[in-house]
C-alpha cells in the first residue's frame, strides 16, 4: 500500500497554513489539480486543513451536507486529533480534485458478501479501491463519508499537530513529548502556553512536516463518541442557511420549466407568441434533456412568478414516442416473465440447493413485489448558472460536484476547469441529487442567456414526474424446511432494472459491464446461515429512468427477505426473534444487535393495547447494509377502518465505532420516517410513459401526527465506523409487515402495505 | 404598480403583480430567502409566514390578500416566544437538512403564542401541515414542549 506523502506549506501573505498530502503523483491526476482558494503563489496543494492566525481551523469539506450530519461528524475527527475546540472549526468548500474522491462508498460496489475473505473477493476489493482512488469521484453517498475519511482526515490532523508541537518544543527547549495540547492551547511545564493561532503566526513560515505522528487510541478520545450538537444548527434555525434554491446573484433572472409529460419525451414545436409579449419575459426556448432525462420548454423572466405565468401561455407539441408504451403493469409483467424464463445471475451459491430442496420435509414459496418510488426531497430541483465570457459559475445543491461540473462544461462547450461549482446545503438528497440532469438543463437554458445568472426552478409537479426512480422489483422465494422447521434450502431470485449501468453512463460517461451488485444487495449478502442456498437476480430492460434511492437495493430486498424469513418462522411455529438467533449461531455481532433490540423492546413481555383498547402487535426485522447491522422492533395497531398505525420503533444499531451517538439517533429517526412513508404510502404509477403522481397529496409522506416514537440503542464497538445514513431504512417495512401478520394473520407481500 | 406591505415591522414597496404569491414576493422581489418553496399547493408548510401573528401558507397567499396585515417571516421573528423556540430547537438538536425548519419554527411560534402549554394533540393539530422529509417530527415535538416550559418559567 503506497504510503501517503505529506506536503506542507505556509502562505506568507495571509499567514494561513495549509496541510495536505499527495495521494498520487501529479501525472495520475487526470482531472488536473485546482489549488485551494487562498494559496496565492504558493505550491498548489490539495489539502484538508487550513490553519489561520486568528485561531480558526478550516476543514476543506468535500462532502455535501444533506441533513445526515457529515459536516459535524467529519469536523469531530479533526477536532479530536488536533486537540482544538469544535468552535474553532470552519467548514470550507473543497475544490474539485481526485484526492477528495469517495473511495469507500464506491469500492463497496463489488458483488461479494461482507464476510467473504476469499482470495478473489479480497483481490477484487483491493483493485476496486485502487480504481476508485484513481477515478476520484467526489460523491456524497453510500453512507460512506465518515468511513471513507476516518483515517485520511485524522492523519492530516495528527500530522499537523505533531508538526506544530515539534516547532513549539524546539522554541521552548523542551522535549516534544512534554508539550500538551488541549482545547486549542499548547502548554508545557512552567506556565508556557500558546494558542493555535499564535503558533501559526510565530512558526508557520519555518514549519517542517513531522515525520512521526500518532493517531489517538479510542481510549483517549475526548470528542469522538460524544453526542455533540450539529454545527450548522444555528444557521438553519435562523433561516440564514443557503440551500441551492437560495442562491442570489446580482442581475439574476428566473426560468420556469415544463418538461414532456412522458418520461424521456421532448418538445418538438412551440408557439410562444403570447408568452413572449407578457410582462418581464425575456426568452422562451426549448431544451433537450440530458441522457435518460426529459426535454421541454423554459420561460426566462425577470421574476419567477412571471416566468411561471408565461409558461402557461406557451403552446407546446410533445413527442411522446419514447415511452408511450411504458406502464407500471407492463413493467410488472416483464419482471414476472423474466422470472419465469430465467434464474438470473447467481450472486451467492452454497451447498446444493436443488438436492436439499427436493429432500426437504416441507417447502414454502412466495412472491413479493415493490413499486417505483420518487425521492421527493422538500427542496425541489433547481440550479443557477451564469455563463459569461467563456466561463461558468454554478450554484447548486448537489451530491456530485465533479459530475456536475463536467455536465455544465459539456453543455456550454467549455473546459471543466472553466466551470466553478458552488455547493450549497441540500434540502434533502436521498440520492436524487446524485444526478446531473438538473445541472445540464440549467446550463442549456443559461447558454441562451449569456452574461446573466439564470435560476431554474422546477415545480413540485415537474420534480415528482421527472425523477430517477427507485426501481420496481419482483422477487420469488422458496424455502425447504426440515422436520424441526429449520431452513435447509433457500432459493431466491429477484427481477428488476439494474441501476449502475444507467447511472454511470449518464453521470460519469462510463459504460459499466458486469453484474450490478446493487440489484441483489440485501438478498445475497445477508448473514443467515443457510446450508444450501442460491440467490440470483435477473436484469430486466425497461425504459423507466431509475437511480439511487436511499438504501438502494436494500430498500426493497430487505422487505422481501425479512418478510419471507418471518414466513419460515411462522411455518416452523417458532418465535421470529428466536428463529433469527438460530440462523446466526456463528455471528456474534448480529446476535448482539438482535438481543439488544429485543431486550429494549420488551419482546418477551406482553404488549398493552392502545389507550382506546385497540390491540397492538410487534414485528421484528434484522438487516445488514453499508457495513452496519440494524434490528428494528415495530409496535403496530390497525384501526377499525383498516388504517395502519405504527406507535413505536426500537432500533438497535451496530455501526462500528459510534462517532456521534446523537447524529446516529437522528439518522435512525430519519430513516424510519422516510422508510415508513414508503412502506405505507409510497408508489409511483406510470401510464403510457406518464408518471401519475404529482405532489404531496397523491404521493403522501408521513405527517407529524403519524410518526412513531423512535428509540435508538447503540452496541458499543471498537471496529472502525461504518455507514449510518441509509442502514436504518431497510428494516422498517418488514418490521411493520411482520407486526401486521402477528396482528391480523394477513401476510402482505406487496408494497405499499395496505389492509384495505 | 407599487404596493406597500409591512414586513417584519418595516414598510416595503414592491412592484409584483397583485396575484403573486407572497412566497415569491419575499424570495424573489425582496430576496428574503428564509421562507421556502416546497410544493406550491399549501401541502407542505415550508412557506409558512405569520399574518398579524397567525400562521399562513405564503405560496397560496397573494400579495393582494395581504393588504394591511403585518407580515412576519423567519428573518424577522423576535420576542420571548420566538427566542425560546429557537433556543429549544438548538438544545434538542432538531434540524437535519433544515429546509422545512423555517416553516416548522413559524408554525410552532404561532402555536405557542396562542397556547403556551399545548397538549400533544394540540401540537399534532398545529404542526401536521408541516412536512419533514428527514423525519425530525419527534424532536420538533420535544422542542415545542421544551420551549413551552422555558416560556412558563419566563
Amino acid at each position: 500500500m503506497k504510503k501517503r506523502t505529506f506536503l506542507l506549506t505556509a502562505i506568507a501573505a495571509t499567514g494561513a497554513l495549509i496541510v495536505g498530502w499527495g495521494v498520487m503523483p501529479a501525472r495520475q491526476r487526470l482531472m488536473g489539480s485546482s489549488p485551494l482558494p487562498l494559496t496565492k503563489g504558493d505550491i498548489a496543494l490539495n489539502g484538508w486543513i487550513k490553519l489561520s492566525p486568528d485561531g480558526s481551523v478550516g476543514l476543506i469539506m468535500p462532502r455535501s451536507e444533506m441533513g445526515q450530519g457529515t459536516h459535524t461528524g467529519l469536523a469531530m475527527l479533526v477536532a479530536e486529533e488536533l486537540d482544538c475546540s469544535m468552535s474553532q472549526i470552519r467548514i470550507l468548500p473543497a475544490p474539485i480534485d481526485k484526492i477528495y474522491g469517495n473511495v469507500a462508498g464506491l469500492a463497496e460496489g463489488v458483488p461479494f458478501r461482507p464476510e467473504d475473505q476469499g482470495a478473489v473477493a479480497r483481490t477484487t476489493r483491493w483493485t476496486m479501491v485502487k480504481v476508485m482512488r484513481e477515478m476520484g469521484f467526489m460523491m456524497t453517498g453510500g453512507s460512506a463519508s465518515i468511513k471513507d475519511l476516518w483515517f485520511p482526515l485524522r492523519e492530516a490532523a495528527a500530522m499537523t499537530k505533531a508538526s506544530l508541537v515539534n516547532a513549539i518544543a524546539l522554541n521552548w527547549k523542551v522535549a516534544p513529548a512534554n508539550v500538551k495540547v488541549s482545547e486549542g492551547i499548547f502548554s508545557a511545564e512552567g506556565g508556557k502556553k500558546i494558542s493555535y493561532g499564535d503558533a501559526v503566526t510565530k512558526f508557520g513560515a519555518q514549519l517542517k512536516p513531522a515525520d512521526k505522528y500518532e493517531l489517538k487510541s479510542a481510549a483517549a478520545f475526548t470528542v469522538i463518541g460524544k453526542p455533540l450538537k450539529r454545527l450548522e444548527s444555528g444557521e438553519k434555525v435562523s433561516g440564514k442557511a443557503a440551500f441551492g434554491i437560495d442562491a442570489v446573484v446580482p442581475g439574476m433572472v428566473y426560468a420556469a420549466v415544463k418538461m414532456a409529460p412522458q418520461l424521456r419525451g421532448k418538445s418538438t414545436q412551440i408557439d410562444a407568441s403570447s408568452a413572449e409579449k407578457m410582462r418581464g419575459v425575456k426568452k422562451v426556448l426549448q431544451f433537450t434533456g440530458s441522457q435518460d432525462a426529459t426535454g421541454g420548454v423554459a420561460v426566462i423572466a425577470e421574476h419567477y412568478w412571471l416566468a411561471k405565468k408565461a409558461l402557461e401561455a406557451v403552446k407546446i407539441t410533445w413527442d411522446v414516442s419514447e415511452t408511450n408504451s411504458l406502464s407500471t403493469a407492463q413493467g410488472m409483467n416483464a419482471m414476472k416473465a423474466a422470472l419465469d424464463a430465467d434464474t438470473g445471475f447467481g450472486f451467492y451459491k452454497a451447498g446444493d440447493v436443488d438436492a436439499a430442496m427436493s429432500s426437504a420435509a416441507s417447502r414454502i414459496k412466495a412472491e413479493y413485489a415493490a413499486p417505483n418510488l420518487a425521492h421527493a426531497p422538500l427542496e425541489p430541483m433547481n440550479c443557477t448558472v451564469e455563463f459569461k465570457d467563456g466561463k461558468a459559475t454554478v450554484w447548486v445543491a448537489t451530491q456530485v460536484p465533479d459530475f456536475a461540473r463536467n455536465a455544465a462544461a459539456k453543455v456550454l462547450g467549455i473546459e471543466p476547469e472553466a466551470v466553478t461549482i458552488n455547493v450549497a446545503y441540500l434540502g434533502g438528497g436521498f440520492g436524487r441529487r446524485l444526478e446531473i440532469d438538473v445541472i445540464a438543463a440549467a446550463a442549456s437554458i443559461a447558454k441562451q442567456m449569456p452574461g446573466q445568472a439564470v435560476q431554474m426552478i422546477w415545480s413540485r409537479e415537474e420534480d415528482m414526474k421527472h425523477d430517477f426512480y427507485r426501481p420496481a422489483a419482483v422477487s420469488r422465494f422458496e424455502a425447504g424446511l426440515d422436520s424441526k422447521g429449520e431452513v435447509v434450502a433457500w432459493r431466491n431470485v429477484s427481477a428488476g432494472q439494474n441501476i449502475v449501468p444507467q447511472y454511470m453512463a449518464r453521470n460519469a460517461g462510463l459504460p459499466m459491464g458486469g453484474p450490478d451488485k446493487t440489484s441483489s444487495e440485501g438478498a445475497f449478502d445477508q448473514a443467515y446461515e443457510f446450508p444450501n442456498v442460491r440467490v440470483g437476480h435477473t436484469a430486466v430492460d425497461l425504459s423507466t429512468p431509475i437511480g439511487f434511492w436511499r438504501g438502494v437495493g436494500h430498500s426493497h430486498q430487505a422487505f422481501f427477505k425479512e418478510s419471507f424469513i418471518d414466513e419460515c418462522a411462522v411455518a416452523a411455529k417458532s418465535d421470529p426473534y428466536e428463529y433469527r438467533m438460530n440462523l446466526l449461531k456463528n455471528h456474534p455481532r448480529h446476535r448482539a444487535v438482535l438481543e439488544l433490540a429485543a431486550t429494549k423492546a420488551g419482546w418477551a413481555l406482553p404488549l398493552a393495547p392502545t389507550t382506546d383498547g385497540i390491540k397492538k402487535a410487534r414485528g421484528i426485522a434484522l438487516h445488514e447494509s453499508f457495513g452496519s447491522i440494524i434490528v428494528q422492533v415495530a409496535e403496530v395497531s390497525v384501526t377499525k377502518e383498516g388504517s395502519i398505525k405504527v406507535h413505536r420503533v426500537v432500533c438497535a444499531v451496530d455501526c462500528g465505532l459510534a462517532v456521534n451517538p446523537n447524529l446516529i439517533a437522528q439518522q435512525m429517526e430519519s430513516a424510519v420516517v422516510f422508510g415508513l412513508s414508503a412502506a405505507l404510502y409510497g408508489r409511483i404509477d406510470i401510464e403510457k410513459g406518464v408518471v401519475q403522481q404529482s405532489n404531496y397529496h397523491d404521493y403522501p409522506i408521513l405527517r407529524f401526527n403519524e410518526t412513531p416514537t423512535v428509540e435508538t440503542h447503540i452496541v458499543p464497538s471498537s471496529l472502525p465506523p461504518e455507514g449510518i445514513g441509509e442502514p436504518g431504512l431497510p428494516p422498517i417495512a418488514p418490521a411493520v409487515g411482520n407486526a401486521l401478520f402477528a396482528l391480523t394473520g394477513k401476510r402482505l407481500r406487496n408494497l405499499p402495505l395496505t389492509l384495505v | 404598480m407599487d404596493t406597500k406591505i409591512s414586513i417584519n415591522g418595516a414598510i416595503k414597496i414592491v412592484q409584483a403583480d397583485a396575484d403573486t404569491p407572497m412566497l415569491w414576493v419575499l424570495r424573489d422581489d425582496l430576496k428574503m430567502t428564509g421562507t421556502k418553496f416546497g410544493c406550491g399547493m399549501a401541502l407542505c408548510g415550508a412557506c409558512t409566514i405569520h399574518l398579524d401573528g397567525a400562521p399562513a401558507r405564503s405560496c397560496v397567499t397573494t400579495l393582494s390578500a395581504v393588504g394591511d396585515k403585518a407580515v412576519t417571516t423567519i428573518e424577522g421573528g423576535s420576542g420571548p416566544i420566538f427566542e425560546a423556540v429557537k433556543k429549544a430547537w438548538v438544545d434538542v438538536d432538531v434540524v437535519q437538512c433544515g429546509y422545512c425548519q423555517p416553516g416548522q419554527l413559524m408554525a410552532a411560534t404561532a402555536l405557542l403564542a396562542n397556547n403556551k402549554t399545548p397538549t400533544d394533540q394540540q401540537i399534532d393539530q398545529a404542526m401536521s401541515g408541516n412536512l419533514c422529509r428527514c423525519g425530525t417530527y419527534q424532536r420538533v415535538r420535544l422542542a415545542i414542549h421544551a420551549a413551552s416550559k422555558s416560556i412558563a418559567i419566563g
